[in-house]
């Protein structure tokens, strides 16, 4: 009897810990502890350790295995001896967590994510001398909130782009102009509207209010106090009903696009370019709405606990040259932070479709940035942080 | 090795023979020693864990670094327990956890009396491969197939097209989750119920039936309350690993369920102390659901 009992106490206790584990998810241990960004600069670049870990959108680090003519990273091992491997992050946060682990060396970091790890100190501040085609790019990227704090640089500016509304064209009709469309409460289109499932979509949300809703006073969509941001958090609830699937990743919102499962809401451009190219060919469009959107700029940053950090410094200049980011640029669809690169593309006009130097579009342009208390203005410290906006998040999907 | 060692030890007394020799005499050492292993894993890694998970449950996250604090507070539980959404979450996973278990329970019956007590020995030897060939599988390769089948141009549609009618869809609705988990979780309940019903003497349908009893009858009155136990020790597979999940919702559901609320604290928020304490709710229900299913003597049939 009591070895029954014992049997059947510890087997209790194995499901019950099987049911905790199965969901727990496999976590990283306990976080790094935090280093002093304070490190000194390195003043030289020796030679390479013969490997580089990197951290990026998908598109950006590619070895012509996709397509034999994308290929950047072949010809940047051959010369420097560093091998690339390459870790696809599809989130900001996800590529947070991922430096946080230490193991990698640089990451392309959006403005959302940078901050954080300016923040968390799991990047170092960057030489930019050491990085010969730096002085290149062009100098609206340069000295920018999120790649550069208190005048120290944290990392060389990659490229820009905007996040579009794109639509199947044999599905969606007539052709949208707003981001109207997507928040409509009596669209035909109920169950296959996606929206980009991370807390940053808060911030389209509030691109459309600023536009529609000028009452809201909403200036810069990261920085959102209690009416702005409940507001915007207002609107996706609404829109929730009429939503089908929210997209994470890139390959998940190709597959949909594809299959019909999604017919219209926001994307990259990386997905049209790829949908377009497939074959057969699928229909789809994507634009800039009248409203402007939210965007990406996005930078290299080095780990501060980098194991190779010469091939990472090496790894900068290489992605920054003319060369590397004409065809980056051309891949992923968006605009290049190096103006030498424009007369590389294949599409001559590549440059100009993509306003590379277009202050003006720009402006209209949001580009991610990570919310924090602060409004910077006069309202002082009534903003939501990043926090407060991935609880709300959670609230929104429901 | 070398003459001289040789000669300090007798030839027939090697250290591995002492220790034979001392351990045949000590038998709680003995025990001791071949549980040490067993039970060590299970201290460290299974109870360690859990009791990390606790700890961590009452540390919190600093906003901006996103760095955890290990100082302590309730404000994770008081979050879970204050915030409409995360009840919705919980009740929602639990009603999907106890839909999916009754459909395999009422599914998995049928086929597993089947193999127990109808089939010759070939065709049940036939059931079980068939059965278990599905785990043989990758559980993601089964889910992308299901998100294939699924989709708006995929499988189910085209099948239902002819009759006017239209497959769940992915994205909204909580039908495509629920298909998804009583597919992937069935062969864990058939084979419970299945070793329950073997047990069963077949003596005892047939003296059922010499007392008169329809077939109905003998079911309700003989079969099922003796394979009971067994289909609830199946429901504790089918309730947990359902209460667990995050991969299935995540990939033919928008609706989020525990798992993808401890997966996106994990992965995307990197508050690990919130997604542990949100951890404790599935464990805690585990532990109220185990507690009932030992009250039914599901553990007896296991």
């Amino acid at each position: 009897m009591s070895k029954k009992r014992w049997f059947g106490l510890a087997l209790y206790l194995v499901i019950a810990l099987v049911a905790a584990t199965s969901c727990g998810g496999d976590d990283n241990g306990a976080s790094g502890t935090t280093t002093s960004a304070e490190k000194n600069m390195p003043t030289s670049v020796g030679a390479g350790e013969g490997r580089v870990d990197l951290i990026a959108w998908a598109g950006y680090v590619e070895d012509g295995s996709n397509y034999p003519e994308y290929d950047w990273v072949t010809p940047f091992e051959k010369q420097t001896g560093c091998k690339v491997n390459f870790k696809q992050a599809n989130s900001s946060d996800e590529m947070v967590t991922l430096m946080r682990t230490g193991n990698y060396d640089g990451v392309s970091a959006s403005g959302d994510a940078s901050l954080r790890l300016v923040a968390g100190g799991d990047v170092a501040p960057v030489n930019v001398d050491l990085v010969p085609n730096y002085k290149d790019i062009y100098p609206a990227l340069k000295d920018q909130p999120y790649n550069t704090v208190d005048g120290v640089h944290y990392g060389i500016p990659h490229g820009r782009g905007a996040n579009l509304l794109m639509w199947r064209t044999d599905v969606v009709k007539p052709n949208p102009t707003s981001w109207g469309v997507v928040y409509d409460t009596s669209t035909p289109y109920k169950g296959k509207i996606t929206d980009y499932g991370r807390p940053i979509y808060i911030a389209d949300a509030a691109v459309y209010l600023k536009a529609t809703q000028p009452d809201l006073k909403i200036d810069d969509p990261y920085e959102l106090d209690d009416d702005q941001f409940n507001a915007a958090v207002d609107l996706l609830k609404k829109q929730r009903p009429q939503l089908g699937e929210y997209w994470t990743d890139a390959a998940k919102q190709i597959t949909a696009f594809t299959n019909k499962d999604q017919v219209l809401g926001t994307t990259w451009q990386y997905q049209v370019n790829t949908l377009q190219a497939s074959k057969p060919p699928v229909p789809v469009k994507a634009i800039l709405p009248k409203e402007g959107s939210t965007g990406w700029s996005d930078t290299w940053m080095i780990s501060s606990s980098a194991k190779h950090p010469n091939c990472m410094y090496k790894w900068m200049n290489s992605i920054t040259s003319p060369k590397s980011q004409a065809l980056v640029a051309e891949y992923f669809g968006e605009a290049p932070a190096n103006p030498k690169a424009c007369s590389l593309t294949t599409v001559k006009t590549h440059c100009e479709i993509f306003h590379a130097n277009d202050e003006a579009y720009f402006d209209k342009v949001y580009e991610w940035q990570t919310p924090v208390k602060d409004c910077g203005d006069d309202r002082g410290d009534s903003c939501k942080d990043y926090s407060e906006w991935s609880r709300a998040w959670t609230e929104i999907v429901g | 090795m070398t003459a001289s060692t040789r000669a300090e030890t007798p030839p027939r007394r090697g250290p591995g023979r002492r220790l034979s020799t001392f351990l045949s005499a000590r038998p709680r050492l003995r025990l001791a020693l071949l549980l040490a292993g067993p039970a060590a894993w299970l201290v460290v890694a299974y109870l360690g864990s859990l009791a990390v998970l606790f700890a961590s449950a009452f540390w919190q996250v600093d906003a901006l670094t996103t760095e955890v604090v290990h100082t302590f507070t309730l404000q994770n539980f008081k979050d879970i327990l204050s915030t409409d959404v995360y009840r919705t979450i919980t009740l929602r996973t639990v009603a999907m956890a106890a839909a999916v278990t009754v459909t395999d329970a009422v599914i998995a019956f049928p086929i597993a009396f089947y193999m127990a007590k109808v089939a010759s020995a070939r065709t049940r030897r036939l059931l079980v491969v068939a059965i278990l060939m599905p785990l043989w599988a990758s559980y993601l390769v089964k889910v992308y197939a299901w998100r294939i089948i699924l989709s708006e141009e995929g499988i189910l549609n085209w099948a239902l097209e002819p009759f006017g009618l239209k497959g769940p869809g992915l994205g909204a609705g909580n039908v495509a989750p629920w298909l998804v988990f009583s597919y992937i979780w069935l062969p864990y309940m058939i084979l419970p119920v299945y070793a329950g019903l073997e047990r069963i003497p077949d003596s005892l349908m047939e003296a059922s039936s010499d007392l008169g009893a329809k077939s109905l009858r003998t079911f309700r009155q003989v079969v099922l309350p003796i394979a009971f136990p067994a289909i609830v020790a199946g429901s504790i597979f089918t309730f947990s690993l359902t209460l667990g999940d995050y991969i299935i919702p995540l990939q033919v559901s928008s609706k989020q369920f525990i798992g993808n609320v401890v997966y996106d604290n994990v992965g995307v928020a990197n508050n690990l102390p919130f997604a542990a304490a949100y951890a404790t709710v599935p464990v805690l229900i585990m532990v109220v659901y185990l507690a009932v299913a030992r009250k039914l003597g599901a553990f007896d049939s296991l």
